[in-house]
């Protein structure tokens, strides 16, 4: 079997599993939505204040959802044994974590960008800025999905990983953050917003060639 | 084989290491007080008052070596995660691991004392600036790898667990560091007072060099410390320490 065939085959048994447990689908977009709606709450609901953080407010409830969803990404496969045949498997460890990685954004990252425009209208962020906040979740959320997976390869055995993980992964959140939410501030103030565009680019391209390879031997330090 | 392969691979052998830090300990010690007398004695005495911020300018003789030992430790880990991954060596775990909680105690000597330092300069305990703020994520990232090494049960998985983890967070500190300058000049401008204004009077200069010495020699000195202390514990079913022990309880 060539590694392509082996990356496309796992990315679609991990989509058909995810597709067979439907309700769970739903939970981290049910999760960044319900987030989004306590800042009103908490902050109070002036249209102004409101508008002036939503930027802010998506990223960072799109950055505790993608959090939220990340220790499910090894969960079911450590439990039942798959994690362990592929790391016995022939095929180039760093590319199936990338199948991996794949599939999870598809399942829990696509969905935060099909309902943000709406939480956008919520917030009453500026409809000048809805292209740059979908560019930038699209750029963004993946970085977060690649950097959350070393997180989780390296709490994978443990029986109480999820706070360790927060605690691992956020400060590596920070740049992404960053740039995200002044990515969308800088388009609903009327800026050009495409160097932190470029950056999150960047970030991507790091991410996507660097985080699989430390993922790997993070996970085979877990299950030895 | 060269002597400096060699005297890296006796350095990879528990009791040679043990033996040999416990005779560098005491000089470490000793050079540390003694640095540490003159550098206090040069900043707190002998250097002027600075003729802006007056006397409370002298809190850069802790805060900026302690600032510095900061990433200098984050650095050292990072290179004993590598030498433990690629060699496996024992004691560059042992290092690693021994060196994280003094580098999270400088790093929080850093924070506490820059804000003691901002609130007669800045009017305020905290400001969100960029120095300040990438130096608590690098507090977050040593509570990261501490959290990690105690939850892993076996010592052996978790020093190279956190081996990784330290490699991910040096590729990263660059990252967040330019990240958070770029993030505080775009959000609040240049309004806050910078270190890297104008260059320093020697007569300031030379104790903050002699204090930067003296908490490296104490960084070393701890750190021999420590990892005699890990290592004892971890070795402690093996021939050398039970002769150790048994020498001390005849002796």
């Amino acid at each position: 079997m060539s590694v392509w065939s082996a990356f496309i085959q796992l990315i679609r048994r991990d989509l058909i599993l995810a597709l067979r447990r439907r309700a769970e689908l739903a939970n981290p977009i049910l999760f960044f939505v319900m987030v989004i709606v306590l800042f009103p709450l908490g902050v109070g609901a002036e249209p102004n204040l409101l508008a002036r953080m939503a930027p802010g407010i998506v990223w960072v409830s799109a950055l505790l959802a993608a959090l939220l969803s990340m220790d499910a990404i090894f969960r079911s496969d450590f439990e039942d044994g798959t994690l362990e045949q592929l790391l016995l498997s022939a095929q180039p460890l760093p590319v199936l974590i990338l199948a991996k990685v794949s599939a999870h954004w598809l399942v829990t990252g696509l969905p935060l960008l099909v309902v943000a425009p709406l939480l956008a209208v919520f917030l009453g962020m500026s409809e000048s800025a809805l292209g740059a906040l979908l560019i930038s979740l699209a750029l963004g959320t993946p970085v977060l999905s690649l950097i959350g997976t070393i997180g989780v390869a390296l709490t994978v055995g443990l029986s109480r990983g999820g706070v360790i993980l927060s605690l691992l992964v956020l400060p590596l959140y920070v740049p992404v953050l960053i740039f995200g939410a002044s990515m969308v501030d800088a388009a609903a103030t009327g800026l050009s917003f495409s160097g932190q565009m470029y950056i999150l680019a960047a970030f991507l391209a790091l991410a996507l060639s660097l985080a699989p390879v430390a993922a790997a031997s993070a996970l085979r330090i877990s299950l030895s | 084989m060269n002597i400096f392969m060699k005297w890296f691979h006796r350095l990879g052998s528990p009791p040679w290491f043990y033996n040999i830090s416990g005779k560098l300990i005491p000089w470490f010690a000793v050079t540390t007080i003694i640095t540490l007398v003159i550098g206090l004695y040069g900043g707190l005495v002998m250097a002027p008052a600075d003729y802006q911020q007056g006397d409370s300018f002298r809190i850069i003789y802790v805060h900026v070596p302690a600032a510095w030992m900061s990433m200098f430790i984050y650095i050292i880990m990072a290179v004993a995660g590598a030498i433990s991954l690629v060699w496996r060596m024992k004691m560059a775990d042992v290092v690693l691991i021994s060196s994280a909680t003094i580098g999270a105690s400088f790093t929080f000597i850093a924070l506490v004392t820059g804000s003691l330092w901002g609130k007669p300069m800045w009017g305020t305990y905290w400001t969100w600036d960029a120095r300040l703020t990438s130096e608590l994520i690098l507090l977050f990232l040593y509570f990261g790898v501490i959290a990690l090494y105690n939850a892993v049960d076996d010592r052996q998985t978790a020093s190279r667990a956190v081996a990784v983890l330290t490699l991910v967070g040096v590729v990263n500190i660059p990252i967040i560091h330019y990240s958070v300058v770029w993030w505080n000049t775009l959000h609040q401008g240049t309004t806050v007072a910078r270190m890297d204004g104008p260059a320093m009077e020697s007569s300031m200069l030379w104790p903050l060099l002699v204090m930067a010495l003296s908490f490296k020699l104490y960084y070393g000195w701890v750190l021999l410390v420590k990892a005699r202390a890990e290592l004892l514990s971890r070795e402690i079913n093996n021939s050398w320490v039970r002769e150790l022990v048994g020498s001390k309880a005849n002796g």
